[in-house]
């Protein structure tokens, strides 16, 4: 266990390497195999997980650039630690449902070099160690969606890219700034995030660095009006690419700002709440309303990501225990979620080789067990009780309702509207008549396809019921780090906000 | 009568002059061997040279620390020691490129080599004096060299470039000898420290004159460094030459000018004179800007990587205006980290020639070359894309570790918009660096013929790639141990 960590970051980049000598009629089997065995680390992590210890465990140090600070810095904690596992499971699900033929060597080793970095990303402890992680998702991403897409998959690779690239670019700026911030304050150089908690900035200051780590983030999760490139990345997207894409690389965005931009600049995000709250809305309710307008399938799912993408925000922004733990199920919930739906528009696609709504019709009728899970699925990324999608939801706008009730209320009809537009999807892709003769012998779900979707299922179903060990583990570090905030916090009003909004809970 | 003047040898301080010494030996050798020898393979002249430049830089370690000799003419100081090291290693890389499978005019001629290693000559006195008239010596007889040695390339576009860099050149070189003559004028001595005394005791006065004298300066070590405007020589030449030597060009002309600017600039940027500071960082804004920018549109690899090579010397211009230890190390960094890149990058174009050019009349490496090259030859494709992502500084890869800190630098000197700036510029340049990846990887190849990406590699050159490559992304290992050196030589200088 000393060096578990490691392991799980670098074992998919190590059997990458191997894979490059696997034959191309075998890879994908040795794909599933590394997957698993990573999936089989990371609960191993989980299960040695002391889950009454809130600080970062299993930490792993060692200098890197001793004069600059830059240290290899690994450890977890509550809030990353569900990140790593569904990660890694996604990951799993994602190589098991894969079924494109076409270079399907390159593709294995993208995606597990892809593993890589989103596991890195959560677990990084330096700051530029992240940044490397951060950074290098965008190449096996570019890689999957340009080279295995569909239609304009060339410029939507680009736009992906360039997008969230020049988004960073200013991040990076704001890393240095900060490190030499900590630099005046203490004499030494240091990337180290632990260390960057303890620091106090000046208010001015955290002003200006929480907007060039914001835009960042706001492109990676992403925020209104940054969002553009996200339903033209999963338009294009092979089905695997949308999956890690959804379900994953998203949620890098709203960890780092629960990792980031509230303990590190306290003040500057109590002094953002209601512009960025705004936003927040704005992205529900207006992505709900263009998810309605939408004929294709996958764009629908697509809107709906940024939909839930501004309740996770909400929760966020909540700055208390509920809120915060919400935010952080609901990006599991949301990643499970959109995975699996985005892995049943690419059942149909394979079939039918279109996503277009108006091409289907009536298919409860042919595909039972298909229209069965992408029901039961559909239900979750609503929100009904009982599935995993409800618990996050609940919590993240119970938290920010201590906030602020009416954006809370503004944001609840979010959920309606969402309600309505996967109701119209089900309605007319499912129910009525069978009209199209192309769709009268549709085969229903293979074996394969079954594997990857019933785990996911399981999963909706059981964390829906019983959210509560892992809501707990989440719960116990969202609280130290709330702590820490108001450790922190300069101003009177700060101080007085996060006082306020934590009073209310029920789980204190 | 003229007085007996005696000069003990002790006062010379030979060892300063020993490394160029072994090398003008070793440039003499090749020419006497050429004489009464006939039909040497190039393999030979190749070793001998690289056991010259070896012979050079084992004498070389040894020093360290500022010392003068020769009458106070050479100025060996750890900038110096440093700069003659990063000079020497390039040559050793470049050099082995020569023995490529395809047979080049140019690699049969003894003079090719003599004329290489009086180059390297030429860069070492370069940067081993603050004296102007030896620099100018050390710059002359490398940029005559260097002329020289592109049109040796036999080729129509190489006549072309050599003229153009020539004539340029010889522009250049006359700015010098201007910018020279003023401080002369005005403080009666050509030796760089004694002039910065000089002018600080008369504080600067007569502005005209020292502004004068700072302008052509710029613009003569403008040339070198290919900074706007006067970088317009840069793509052509480097379209003209051999993809190595290109590479070449692009990082040891350039260091030894940023020694001589680091040298130069010091006067006046410790004197905190804040219009040389505005000059410079307006300089450094409009190349990294103007080269990006056209370096979107170009549609042939070796003139966007040309454009790419301006941009980096606009990167590490910002450092050069910061003037601290810190600022200083950053640019050897820097150039460290970029001359294993840029070198790997280029000797991947050279692998990839072929004789005819068989895709586009116009270029010798078109983008639609690399079209689909993943699916011919994924290795090779990789490789390429490891040296792209690197030039464009993504981590982990060496350039981008040079950059964290250039950018740390200019943040800790309190310029925060001027690293705004370089930051949106390395985000414009992912772009055209990505355009390549994009061809390689995303579209559909053209041929079925892999050999035509390979048809110049050999062993040698493979074992150069494989260098660079090892360095490229291993180089979060190595930035620790070169700070190290870098920081301490810079220290010993007495910065």
């Amino acid at each position: 266990m000393e060096h578990i960590l490691s392991l799980i970051v670098f074992f998919p980049l190590i059997a990458m390497f191997f894979g490059f000598v696997i034959s191309k009629d075998s890879v994908k089997t040795f794909g599933i195999a590394v997957a698993l065995v990573e999936f089989i680390f990371s609960i191993i992590l989980w299960i040695g997980f002391d889950a009454g210890n809130a600080g970062f465990q299993f930490v792993e140090y060692a200098p890197l650039i001793s004069q600059f600070g830059v240290n290899y810095y690994l450890g977890v904690d509550g809030i990353s630690l569900f990140l790593v596992v569904l990660s890694t499971l996604m990951t799993l699900v994602s190589l098991i449902s894969l079924n494109i033929k076409k270079d399907i060597k390159n593709l294995v080793l993208a995606i597990l070099f892809l593993e890589m970095t989103l596991v890195g990303v959560f677990l990084s402890l330096d700051m530029i160690l992240f940044y490397i992680f951060w950074e290098l998702s965008l190449i096996p991403m570019l890689y999957i969606i340009g080279a295995w897409g569909s239609g304009q998959r060339i410029y939507a690779a680009i736009k992906f890219f360039l997008y969230t690239f020049a988004g960073s670019a200013l991040m990076l700026v704001g890393i240095l700034y900060l490190g030499y911030q900590y630099y005046l304050a203490t004499g030494t150089w240091s990337f180290s995030i632990p260390d960057w908690h303890l620091l106090v900035l000046p208010f001015h200051t955290q002003l200006w660095l929480f907007g060039a780590f914001f835009v960042d983030f706001a492109v990676k999760v992403p925020m209104f009006p940054f969002h553009t490139w996200l339903p033209y990345a999963h338009g294009q997207a092979p089905t695997v690419g949308s999956v890690l894409l959804a379900a994953v690389m998203l949620k890098m965005g709203t960890y780092a700002f629960i990792r980031f931009s509230l303990p590190f600049f306290p003040d500057a995000s109590v002094y953002f709440l209601y512009p960025i709250a705004v936003i927040a809305i704005i992205m529900v309710i207006y992505a709900a309303m263009v998810a309605y307008a939408q004929e294709d399938m996958k764009q629908v799912i697509a809107y709906s990501s940024i939909s839930h993408m501004g309740i996770i925000i909400l929760g966020t922004f909540a700055m208390n225990a509920e809120g915060i733990t919400g935010s952080i199920f609901l990006m599991l919930s949301h990643g499970i979620v959109s995975g699996a739906l985005f892995m049943l528009v690419g059942v149909i696609y394979d079939r039918r080789h279109t996503k277009m709504i108006d091409e289907f019709g009536g298919l409860a009728t042919v595909m039972p067990r298909y229209a069965t899970i992408f029901g039961i699925l559909m239900m979750a990324a609503v929100g009904l009780p009982l599935t995993i999608g409800f618990v996050g939801e609940f919590l993240s706008l119970l938290g920010f309702y201590a906030v602020n009730p009416y954006m809370a209320f503004l944001a609840g009809t979010g959920i309606i509207l969402g309600a309505v537009y996967m109701l119209v999807l089900y309605k007319r892709a499912f129910f009525g008549k069978l009209v199209k003769q192309e769709n009268k012998d549709l085969k229903d779900l293979d074996k394969r396809e079954f594997t990857a979707l019933i785990p996911l299922v399981a999963l909706v179903i059981i964390l829906g019921v019983y959210p509560k060990p892992v809501l707990t583990t989440i719960d116990m570090s969202v609280k130290k780090m709330i702590n820490l905030m108001e450790r922190k916090a300069l101003l009177p009003e700060t101080k007085e906000l996060l006082v306020r909004v934590n009073k209310v809970g029920g789980t204190k | 009568m003229l007085s007996p003047i005696s000069v003990s040898i002790a006062s010379l301080n030979i060892s300063l002059l020993a490394p160029m010494a072994i090398l003008i030996f070793g440039a003499l050798a090749i020419i006497c061997i050429d004489l009464f020898t006939k039909g040497l393979n190039k393999s030979f002249y190749v070793m001998f040279s690289l056991l010259f430049i070896f012979l050079d830089f084992t004498a070389l370690i040894g020093l360290n620390g500022p010392s003068r000799g020769f009458f106070d003419v050479m100025l060996v100081d750890g900038i110096s020691v440093l700069a003659q090291g990063i000079i020497l290693i390039t040559s050793a890389l470049f050099i082995i490129t020569a023995l490529s499978n395809k047979p080049f005019k140019e690699f049969k001629k003894a003079e090719y080599y003599a004329l290489f290693l009086f180059m390297i000559v030429g860069f070492q006195f370069m940067v081993a004096s603050d004296n102007l008239i030896l620099i100018f010596l050390g710059l002359e007889t490398a940029s005559l060299s260097l002329y020289t040695l592109i049109a040796l390339h036999n080729r129509n576009k190489a006549f072309e470039a050599a003229i153009k860099y020539f004539t340029m050149g010889a522009l250049a070189a006359g700015f010098f000898a201007m910018a020279s003559l003023i401080f002369y004028a005005l403080t009666g001595s050509i030796e760089l420290s004694v002039i910065g005394k000089v002018l600080e005791s008369r504080n600067y006065a007569p502005a005209v004159a020292t502004l004068a004298g700072i302008v052509f300066m710029i613009i003569a070590l403008g040339f070198k460094l290919s900074i706007v405007p006067t970088h317009t020589w840069t793509p052509d030449v480097y379209e003209g030459s051999s993809a190595p030597l290109a590479g070449y060009m692009s990082v040891v002309p350039k260091i030894a000018g940023l020694v001589v600017a680091i040298r130069f600039f010091d006067i006046f940027l410790s004197a905190h004179i804040v219009w040389v500071e505005n000059v410079l960082i307006f300089l450094a804004v409009i190349t990294m800007f103007l080269a990006n920018i056209t370096a979107l549109v170009q549609e042939d690899v070796k003139r966007m990587l040309a454009f790419s090579s301006i941009a980096h010397a606009g990167f590490v211009l910002t450092a050069l205006m910061v003037g601290t230890v810190q600022a200083y190390s950053a640019i050897f960094l820097y150039w460290i980290l970029f001359m294993f890149t840029n070198i790997g990058a280029f000797t991947m174009l050279w692998i990839a020639r072929h004789r005819k050019n068989l895709w586009d009349s116009r270029y010798q490496h078109p983008f639609t070359k690399f079209s689909g090259m993943a699916k011919i030859s994924p290795m090779m494709a990789t490789i390429i894309a490891v040296f792209m992502f690197a030039l464009a500084g993504m981590p982990p890869f060496s350039v981008f570790w040079g950059k964290l800190y250039l950018i740390g630098t200019v943040v800790s000197s309190g310029h925060i918009i001027l690293a705004v700036i370089m930051v949106i510029n390395s985000a414009i340049a992912i772009y055209y660096y990505m355009k390549l990846i994009v061809y390689m990887f995303l579209k559909d190849p053209i041929t079925e013929d892999g050999n035509i990406y390979v048809a110049n590699s050999s062993t040698p050159i493979k074992v150069i790639v494989g260098i660079t490559l090892v360095f490229t992304i291993t180089a979060s290992i190595f930035v620790e141990p070169i700070l190290g050196v870098v920081t301490q030589m810079l220290r010993a200088s007495g910065l």
